[in-house]
């Protein structure tokens, strides 16, 4: 062994433990907002991923305890659970995450070796395989008349006899949701935003748990967990292209700042666009990733068929990587500017 | 100090440790049994002998002069008796032995006869040539000649040049020692850098963590009857290397690929300095450093120690403790680990730094990758380690070259900031080995060829005027015949034209058959002999066998 013979104390343990201290203002205000629910959905996906992760590292010839305790499995497993609707049923949990573990990123070499984000990758199987079950979103307590307590929420995940009249008093559509139906219906932006979901930017209670996503997200910024370039880029990307679209038929196109206070849009941002190893790694390439994510989201809002396209946009982007890299390399101490790419 | 400083790109700031070794002052090691002083102590040609086996030497006397342009002598660092000319164990990253002249001290420590140099009466590149043969090589760390860096080149100045008192390593205080103890002689050299550089600007840049030798160096120079600006710069890991030193100060970058000369700049280290005085002033030689003991021993302090001395004779000195795990030869970020501790002190020796599983706790196993690209932003060549890591660990060495792995400076900040604790360095130390290896054989191929191919011209060219000269002489044969008297006959002329004709043709067969001799086989090498034997010995047994029936073939009727 080689100099050097000191180390920075930090580590990818502590790295992972960071990104999902990080999560929780924003699971706190999902609980309270929303009812504590997502405590099952969190708990349920992350013994999956645990079991799954040591299954893989086992098959794989890994020693399993290293590897389980870098967490990276247990982020995976929280930004998945994050991503589902908080009253998804329990196979459609256990669904996502064994894929994005086992499929995602076991079979694509392990920690470091996947090049798509695994929770996306999950999340994306089970919209396009399941796309009833993932409408289960419960609604803000604010709205609701019915509040159903932790054994209830998981009495309604674990499919057991709940009255179909509860199950329809505490779930709802998204503000996503709602505002992609009405425009399908051929209403204005501002007729369908009557609806009691909106909020002052997104929807309510919606607003406030993207809020506290964007407090967690700064607070990975402020450890230097995270880059600024990808969040602020990604946000740019949505709140520019939204802008314009609104700018040009508001009556269209819903306004920015809604499209921007989504919670799926502070998480990706911080959250899943900064994952190190599916996203770019250059300063440039950030600013491109991110841009082109927030983009593209916007893209999938608008003309495609799903109400949300922040997994989808990620995706696509990660699929962009090597070339984003290898065409935003940046110029070395002493090298020319223009550097000649071959 | 009003100058405007610049910010380097990424370093690190490893805990400093640097106070251990200040509190105590320098002390001079004492004159060991024996002084194992290696050849090849600077970069460049190592120095040739120019002593025998059971010589007597004196203190300062050269035992080894410099061989080439970039070479530097070596000398006895004191006076005794030659007893070896052989291959030692050294501090080097190979962990190689290499060419050692051994003396047995006499402890007379009798000097050879030295005087001071008139440098301003001399021409400079006589100057040079003396300073060669004082053996003056840098002592931060490259240990590069100083005489080759003492030449301005085909454009006679250097207008800036830098005194790089950094000394960023953590464990590491020598320089700073120097710098509080001896800053007139510091500034001396100085003063001769600047008549052979023709420098005009002249600044000293020292870290902020080392307010004593700021304090010291700043009153040196107000004596002065030149200016030089002695500059407090930010203390931050690697800001002692000469790029980055150059930076903080000048806010120029030098290019890649090239030296910080063409720009303008040369940056000598301030234990080069000091011994440049020393060597002009004193007529001394380079015979002793100022060397940090430092780490896990009961006394961290400096030594004023003779070039050769074995380190474990300062280890004891410092006070040996329980617990060692080793031993660095330099600091713990770029330091190089000593394989065992009779290895000398080497010009390039400024700290040998103990270790203990305390200090230098090890490292944890490495994880893979996972592109979180905190090197980049450590990394002060601007350079992304994470690609570098990947290309060398799949073994693309052009890949890795295309990004740059020979601007790595190896400084070690990737690795310390890795979270996944890669040894990253050690990857890119791999690549550029690989690289430099293929590239000595690309070029020895290459000269295989070039011969091969002129020996085939060569042999063809010899076939063509061969048979030339056969055509022209069998021509002037007949056209000899054809003039002979008609009285001899038609008969007798034919059968000398056949006669001809037929010599000619066995010449032929002759030249055809020396050509189809085994080609390759002139001036082999013994070790090419020796494997065309063994092949010939594997043949002879292979047709022996050959001629024997198969076991099997004999049970059949």
């Amino acid at each position: 062994m080689a100099s050097p013979f000191i180390l920075d104390r930090t580590s990818v343990t502590q790295v992972m433990a960071w990104v999902l201290a990080a999560l929780l203002p924003g699971i706190a205000t999902y609980v309270w907002l929303f009812g504590p629910g997502i405590l099952v959905t969190l708990s349920l996906a992350t013994v999956t991923a645990l079991a799954a992760e040591a299954a893989m590292l086992k098959a794989r010839g890994y020693a399993v305890k290293p590897f389980l305790a870098d967490l990276s499995a247990i982020v995976t497993a929280w930004l998945l659970a994050l991503s589902l609707p908080s009253l998804a049923p329990w196979w459609l949990i256990v669904t996502g995450t064994l894929f994005a573990i086992v499929v995602a990123k076991h079979l694509y070499g392990g920690l470091g070796q996947n090049i798509f984000n695994p929770a996306m990758v999950g999340y994306a199987v089970l919209i396009v395989s399941f796309p009833v079950q993932m409408t289960h979103w419960a609604g803000p307590n604010e709205l609701t008349s019915v509040h159903l307590t932790l054994a209830q929420s998981a009495t309604v995940i674990f499919g057991g006899d709940v009255p179909r009249t509860t199950l329809d008093a505490v779930t709802m559509a998204t503000p996503l949701d709602a505002l992609r139906t009405g425009l399908l219906q051929q209403l204005t932006v501002d007729e369908v935003m009557t609806h009691p979901i909106f909020g002052h930017y997104g929807g309510v209670g919606f607003e406030w748990l993207a809020g506290a996503f964007l407090l967690g997200g700064l607070l990975l910024w402020a450890l230097r967990i995270i880059s600024w370039q990808v969040p602020l880029a990604f946000l740019a990307g949505i709140w520019l292209t939204a802008g314009f679209l609104n700018f040009f038929d508001a009556g269209r196109f819903g306004p920015p700042w809604f499209h921007l206070f989504a919670p799926s849009v502070m998480l990706g941002a911080f959250f899943i666009a900064t994952d190190p190893v599916s996203g770019a790694t250059t300063p440039r390439g950030k600013l491109v990733f991110g841009l082109g994510a927030g983009f593209l989201t916007m893209a999938i809002r608008t003309w495609g068929g799903f109400p949300d396209g922040v997994a989808f946009a990620i995706l696509l982007m990660n699929l962009c990587v090597p070339l984003i890299d290898q065409y935003t390399q940046p110029r070395i101490y002493g090298g020319t500017d223009k550097e000649p790419r071959t | 100090m009003s100058r405007e400083l610049f910010k380097f790109k990424g370093g690190v700031h490893p805990p400093e440790h640097k106070a251990e070794s200040t509190s105590r002052p320098i002390h001079a090691a004492p004159l060991p049994k024996k002084l194992v002083i290696p050849l090849r102590q600077h970069i460049g040609n190592p120095a040739k002998p120019v002593v025998e086996v059971g010589e007597r030497v004196l203190k300062g006397q050269m035992i080894a002069a410099a061989d080439g342009y970039i070479s530097t002598a070596v000398h006895a660092s004191s006076s005794g008796t030659v007893v070896a000319i052989d291959l030692q164990a050294v501090p080097h990253i190979s962990g190689l032995p290499d060419l050692c002249i051994t003396i047995e001290t006499d402890g007379r420590d009798e000097w050879v006869a030295h005087a001071p140099l008139d440098y301003q009466a001399m021409e400079p590149s006589q100057l040079r040539m003396q300073l060669r043969d004082l053996g003056l090589a840098g002592l931060g760390g490259a240990v590069f000649p100083s005489a080759v860096k003492l030449d301005p080149g085909a454009s006679h100045v250097c207008s800036t040049l830098i005194i790089n008192g950094g000394e960023c390593e953590p464990w590491i205080t020598c320089d700073d020692m120097l710098m509080r103890h001896h800053a007139d002689e510091i500034l001396q050299g100085v003063a001769i850098m600047r008549h052979l550089l023709g420098s005009t600007d002249i600044l000293v840049g020292i870290e902020d963590n080392k307010p004593e030798a700021l304090d010291s160096m700043r009153s040196a120079a107000a004596k002065l009857d030149f200016a030089v600006e002695v500059v407090k710069v930010p203390a931050r890991y690697p800001g002692g290397g000469a790029k980055q030193m150059i930076e903080t100060l000048t806010g120029k970058q030098v290019p890649s690929g090239k030296l910080s000369t063409d720009i303008g700049i040369q940056v000598f280290n301030v234990g080069t300095s000091y011994a440049l005085a020393r060597a002009i002033h004193h007529g001394e030689p380079l015979i002793s450093r100022l060397v940090t003991v430092t780490g896990h021993v009961l006394r961290p302090q400096n030594f004023e120690v003779l070039i050769g001395t074995p380190m474990h004779t300062l280890i004891t000195l410092a006070g040996d403790r329980d617990g060692t795990t080793g031993v660095l030869m330099g600091g713990p970020m770029m330091g190089v680990p000593v394989p065992n501790l009779d290895v000398p002190v080497i010009k390039a020796t400024n700290c040998i730094l103990v270790k203990s599983k305390e200090l230098f706790p090890p490292l944890p196993k490495a994880l893979p990758c996972i592109r979180c690209t905190r090197c980049a932003d450590a990394c002060p060549a601007e350079l992304q380690p994470q690609e570098l890591f990947r290309f060398a660990k799949a073994g693309d060495f052009g890949r890795a070259q295309e990004y740059h792995l020979f601007d790595c400076i190896e400084c070690g900040c990737c690795s310390y900031v890795c979270p996944s604790h890669i040894p990253l360095v050690d990857f890119y130390r791999y690549a550029k080995g690989e690289i430099w290896a293929r590239e000595k054989d690309k070029r020895a191929a290459d000269l295989a060829r070039e011969r091969h191919e002129f020996r085939q011209f060569r042999q063809e060219r010899e076939k063509k005027e061969k048979a030339e000269k056969l055509a022209a002489k069998a021509q002037a044969k007949r056209a000899e015949l054809a003039a002979a008297p008609a009285a001899e006959g038609a008969a007798v002329s034919d059968a000398d034209a056949k006669k001809a004709l037929i010599a000619a043709a066995l010449a032929r067969a002759q030249a055809k058959k020396s050509d189809a001799a085994p080609k390759n086989v002139d001036q082999l090498t013994p070790e090419q002999l020796h494997q065309i034997e063994e092949i010939e010995a594997r043949r002879t047994k292979i047709r022996e066998l050959a001629r024997k029936p198969l076991e099997s073939e004999e049970k059949k009727p």
